[in-house]
């Protein structure tokens, strides 16, 4: 492989690395909002609230039903606000942000739904407003599971983004495609499949490393 | 301390409501140990919830040292539970929270600055006995020891109640007896009021002062425990008290036993004996007054806070008549008694 194919994959490698790392951040974040806010309105709990949890459910699985192929084309207006423009890597970001937010959400909805009620029952017996049984016991007994939600939704990401050079955001997926498929040059597909492959490995053993020391079960 | 106002307790909507408490009236003594008990579903729960408002009665009134709790808005309701501990069946401890952490939680949740905390935990360390685990984490703690941190946890805010929800179910029988011991202990050494609810007469016979029992969501008797045990008044008592006791009758006397006493002459009496005679040479002195022979079957014998029960099976040997009169005569010393069958 030439010195300038190597650069290549090199500089695609950074790109889904910036893409995943930036909206798996912001996705985390803002999903695990919108899944302790699914959770907390559901009727029956402590912050229960049926409409506000009827529309946020809703929100969000039509948020999970759109491909993403379709999302990323369907809300350029929307990206070029945000970002200033509807291509390159900084366009990519917008569209696998908002893919990942209701995703993140139903995966921390699942996490939280691990705890035992019992837990709640006991801190609102004991005073807790419901910040606090947000903050002191929902999140930090669901680490684990909100840690693997994470890990998970990265994973995603790092394929979803392999779509990305579809707005010219390049990655190691565009590399793949354009270089690998369409100039077939298996050697680069395989190269950037075998790079995709170690990254997911990585951030698997990462996530289950994590979780296990935050495990206290 | 505390006081149950004809409370009452409905779930589901208006005309299909099942009712889980109807107009209970329940007092707790300040520095009284009281018991609820009642079969499952039998509404103990809802009552204890209710006092904490963990569920809100549909219509009643509690009062926890005098203040009204169904009144309050929510962050008087908050306040009030700093005034009220509770512990539960599965402890409901905090998993990432090591046991000191754990019972540091609710003095965080009232804001108190880390040395404050560490002089109401260490106290409590040790009165419950976990001194030495105090870093460890609640997966590695046994049973037994997980309800000590959810007792020390339930006092640290120092609260003037605590209420006990089914507090040693899970528990094997050597660790709820060191679980009563304890709660004994804090009930004498820190006066405090102690609610609890159980399925258990062993609970109560060993720790209360009081007891009140529950059926259908009526409290149908509430009373000390020394005369519960002795003399229930009700036949749901009598009911309760009859399985503490229970011994079986041996399965080779079961054989032989009749239902009918024309073609076996000799009745199987099982009596219950209080207190008051307990101790007398009964059983001899009917044998010489009346020519009998008796053979006791079986007998046991509970102390129930200083009150002693004793409970006997025996078969009446003797001239039918003879008989009568020792049956007559038992019954004339306000001893139970129950014919269990005949045998020849």
């Amino acid at each position: 492989m030439s010195t300038d194919m190597m650069a290549l994959i090199g500089h695609a490698t950074l790109q889904t690395i910036y893409m995943v790392l930036i909206s798996g951040v912001i996705s985390g974040v803002l999903g695990l909002a919108l899944g302790l806010a699914l959770y907390v309105t559901r009727p029956g709990q402590i912050l229960a609230c049926r409409p506000a949890f009827l529309v946020t459910s809703a929100v969000v699985n039509v948020g999970r039903s759109i491909p993403f192929i379709i999302l990323m084309v369907a809300i350029v207006p929307f990206t070029r606000l945000v970002v200033g423009t509807s291509i390159g890597t900084n366009a990519a970001m917008v569209p696998l942000t908002i893919a990942a937010i209701p995703f993140v959400a139903r995966l921390i909805e699942g996490a939280l739904n691990e705890i035992s009620p019992g837990l709640i029952e006991a801190a609102q017996a004991m005073g807790a407003t419901p910040k606090q049984i947000v903050t002191k016991v929902l999140i930090p007994e669901a680490r684990g599971g909100i840690i693997t939600s994470i890990t998970i939704t990265i994973v995603t990401l790092i394929s979803y983004s392999a779509m990305a050079g579809a707005v010219g955001g390049g990655g190691l997926g565009d590399v793949g495609i354009r270089y690998g498929y369409n100039r077939f040059e298996p050697l680069i597909m395989l190269v950037t499949v075998a790079i995709l492959v170690i990254m997911v490995q990585g951030v698997q053993m990462l996530g289950d490393s994590m979780v296990k020391r935050a495990n206290h079960k | 301390m505390i006081q149950l106002e004809q409370l009452s307790k409905f779930y589901g909507s208006d005309h299909d409501a099942i009712c889980a408490l109807n107009n209970v009236d329940l007092t707790v003594p300040k520095g009284s140990i009281t018991g609820v008990i009642g079969v499952s579903g039998a509404g103990k729960s809802t009552l204890i919830r209710c006092v904490n408002m963990l569920e809100r009665p549909s219509s009643g009134r509690v009062l926890v040292d005098g203040q009204d709790l169904t009144q309050l808005d929510a962050p008087a309701l908050r306040k009030a539970r700093h005034d009220i501990g509770m512990i539960f069946q599965h402890f409901n401890l905090l998993d990432s929270r090591t046991v000191y952490q754990n019972i540091a939680f609710p003095l965080e949740l009232m804001g108190f600055d880390k040395n404050a905390m560490k002089e109401r935990i260490t106290p409590l360390l040790e009165l419950t006995g976990l001194s030495d685990k105090k870093d460890r984490y609640p997966s590695a703690l046994s049973g037994g020891q997980k309800q000590r941190v959810a007792i020390a946890r339930a006092l640290a805010s120092r609260p003037k109640v605590l209420l006990c929800d089914e507090a040693t179910s899970a528990l094997d029988p050597q660790t709820t007896a060191s679980i009563l011991e304890l709660l004994r202990e804090i009930n004498q050494e820190l006066g405090l009021t102690i609610l609890l609810i159980t399925h258990e007469m062993e609970v109560v016979k060993s720790i209360c002062d009081s007891v009140a029992l529950i059926s259908g969501g009526e409290l149908v008797e509430t009373s000390k425990v020394g005369p519960f045990f002795t003399a229930p008044s009700t036949k749901l008592g009598r009911e309760f008290l009859e399985e503490f006791l229970r011994i079986d009758p041996p399965k080779s006397l079961l054989d032989r036993l009749s239902s009918d006493g024309r073609d076996k002459p000799y009745p199987v009496i099982r009596i219950i004996f209080n207190d008051d005679n307990v101790a007398s040479p009964l059983i001899s002195q009917l044998a010489r007054s009346f020519e009998l022979d008796i053979s006791i079957l079986q007998a046991k014998i509970e102390d129930i806070q200083g009150y002693t029960l004793g409970l006997m099976i025996a078969e009446f040997r003797g001239d039918s008549a003879h008989v009568e009169k020792a049956l007559a005569k038992l019954s004339d010393m306000q001893l139970s008694t129950e014919v269990l069958g005949y045998v020849d």
